[in-house]
């Protein structure tokens, strides 16, 4: 949700360059609410583990899928990936024994050649991204099945992974926090730095502003929107990997949640739908505020359809509020003079 | 004047868009230091003949010479590293940009190296801010604001700075005051005169007369794709101006056609 600067007669200026002001109201809003709800078991660290985890597999998804919204792309193919991803390593390393770094750095592979395939379909062929990534979701998909159960004859795939490698990927500290949480933190360390520190942000933010002018500023829009499309992809290989090695089972059918959860953080986190917006505070913020309804419902003791309904709404709101950033943003001209 | 050597130069041009002519035969010669004022009604062919000054399209037949030679643009990219800037009616097209970060894209300032170079922002913005006050724009004091934020006159002037900044030698403005009250116009008007004291060369394109005279040394007029007047500051006055404007009719054949409709 976006910060709206009220009256004020400096205008705009640096509130509204927050976005992220308005996703932290957010977060604070719906974390007292479950909170009051939830009682010592949510405030306490069952609650913390459980949402922290949520918001981890997710987050690490969404970081990436937020720079491609930003840029005015849709990535839909991640939720085909992470299967993909899983399956992988629980074939190479599990069905096949090969040791576990070769199943990893597949998996990573795969992600990585279907982000490549992503991108040269949106920049060669014209297709809007919403398409060709649903296209190539449902290639993957196709392909992630048939071959596991050509090689391992059923649809799911069992792997016990080594000590160390659970430790990096799979472990919980103290029983309830994923290790996932930390790497969250370093794609999130990583990104900021992607969008906010380095020259790249801006390449990026020009590419969803207008594409155009972008290209004729000498930005290499295409090269970069291949390589934003190969991150998606590594993340959402890479959040395959720490599930199986997590679960030390991979499914065909799972990750498709993370498609549309995955946007939904990104949203909730103020990142305009057309793109040329966002920040990766905000997408961090977003992502925790979906996971604390997310999990907050099951500590509430409401119906757990409510807790749908509750990220629908957020979902408006941050949308509805989002827009109005943007209007503002704009019209605030014609106030003025 | 008419001795130097035109910075840029149409001769003979001709554009079609398959079957549809949409140029003829167009010659033209931009100086530096002066204001070309390209004047014309709707559909008469001034975008597209901006629009390949700036290499966005190629001509059908005749020549381009930039300093008096022949050039051949590859792309818009390629005429605007040859200093051939056009700044589009709604001035910037970053809206949700900040003036610092627009005023940079695609040149951003860095410190560090390597792969830890970081964009300076702080070097942006004053940078940025620095170029619209040398403008007069003296209520641009902040680069973190958004572009989308600055008023239409403010935004043109931005991009006029910003072409200015990085070396342009022609700057070409397509419609820039149409959407703009009388004292934002004013104002862009005003900047217009000094990218011209400054040297470079101005091709400015309006609908509105009163607004050509005031910033204009060299006029011509496009009607259906062919120059019908070319002059120069104080050759015509305000009505015949007009009049050509108006599609070589008259103000008084205009008149009656409207009353005869009525
Ligand atoms: N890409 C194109 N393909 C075909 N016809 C075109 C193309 N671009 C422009 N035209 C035609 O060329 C003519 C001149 O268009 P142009 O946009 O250059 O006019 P203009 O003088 O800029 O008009 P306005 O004042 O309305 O902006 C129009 O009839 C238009 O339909
Ligand atoms: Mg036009």
């Amino acid at each position: 949700m976006a910060a709206v600067a009220t009256g004020g007669t400096g205008g705009l200026g640096r509130f509204a360059l927050r976005p992220e002001a308005g996703s932290f109201l957010g977060l604070i809003v719906v974390y007292t609410f479950f909170a009051i709800l939830g009682g010592q078991n949510f405030i306490g660290s069952p609650g913390w583990s459980s949402w922290l985890n949520t918001a981890a597999d997710v987050g690490i998804i969404a970081l990436p899928v937020g720079l491609l919204m930003i840029a005015g792309e849709l990535d839909i193919s991640v939720g085909a990936v992470l299967p993909a991803s899983s399956l992988t390593v629980a074939i190479i390393s599990g069905h096949f024994g090969l040791p576990i770094y070769l199943g990893i750095a597949s998996a990573l592979g795969v992600g990585i050649a279907v982000g490549f395939l992503n991108g040269l379909l949106v920049t060669q062929t014209g297709i809007p991204s919403l398409i060709a990534t649903i296209g190539t979701m449902f290639g993957v998909m196709g392909l992630t099945l048939g071959f596991t159960i050509l090689i391992a004859g059923s649809t799911g795939v069992f792997i016990t992974p080594d000590p160390l490698t659970k430790s990096l990927f799979g472990d919980a500290l103290g029983g309830m926090f994923q290790v996932a949480i930390f790497w969250w933190s370093g794609f999130a360390a990583v990104i900021y730095w992607l969008l906010h520190v380095s020259p790249w942000g801006n390449w990026i933010a020009a590419l969803g502003g207008d594409r155009v002018s972008a290209r004729n500023a000498g930005i290499p829009t295409q090269r970069l929107t291949i390589l934003l499309y190969m991150l998606s992809g590594f993340a959402a290989a890479f959040v395959g990997v720490t599930q199986v090695i997590t679960f030390g089972s991979a499914q065909v059918a799972a990750g498709s949640s993370f498609i549309f959860n995955a946007i939904m953080c990104v949203v909730i986190g103020g990142v305009l739908l057309t793109g040329g917006s966002g920040s990766v505070i905000g997408i961090v913020l977003g992502t925790m505020t979906f996971a604390i309804v997310n999990q907050g419902i099951f500590f509430s003791g409401l119906n757990p359809n409510f807790g749908s309904i509750v990220i629908g709404a957020l979902l408006l709101a941050a949308v509805l509020s989002n827009d109005t950033f943007h209007a503002l943003a704009l019209r605030h001209a014609a106030k003025r003079s | 004047m008419s001795e130097k050597i035109p910075v840029l130069e149409l001769q003979r041009v001709d554009k079609s868009f398959g079957p549809i002519e949409v140029l003829n035969e167009v010659s033209l010669k931009v100086n530096a230091g002066e204001v070309l004022c390209l004047l014309g009604d709707n559909g008469a062919g001034k975008s597209t003949l901006i629009k390949t000054l700036a290499g966005v399209h190629k001509p059908t037949r005749g020549k381009i010479l930039m300093d008096g030679q022949e050039v051949a643009f590859a792309g818009p990219r390629d005429a605007a590293g040859r200093g051939i800037a056009t700044v589009h009616q709604f001035g910037g097209t970053f809206p949700l940009m900040s003036i610092g970060r627009s005023f940079f894209v695609g040149v951003e300032p860095t410190k560090g190296w390597g792969p830890f170079k970081r964009f300076d922002r702080k070097k942006a913005n004053e940078i940025a801010v620095k170029a619209v006050q040398d403008f007069g724009i003296t209520r641009i004091d902040d680069g973190e604001r958004l572009v989308g934020g600055l008023s239409g006159g403010e935004r043109q002037s931005l991009a006029i700075a910003r072409a200015v900044h990085f070396g342009a030698r022609v700057l070409i403005l397509d419609e820039p005051t149409a959407a703009l009250g009388v004292k934002q116009a004013s104002h862009v008007l005003r900047i217009v005169n000094e990218t011209k004291r400054r040297g470079l060369a101005v091709i400015f394109i309006t609908h509105q007369v009163m607004h050509a005279m005031a910033v204009g040394d060299h006029f011509a007029v496009l009607i259906r794709g062919a120059i019908a007047a070319d002059f120069r500051k104080g050759e015509k006055t305000r009505e015949e101006i007009t009049d050509l404007m108006a599609g070589g009719e008259t103000m008084a054949q205009l008149e009656a056609n409207v009353e005869g409709n009525t």
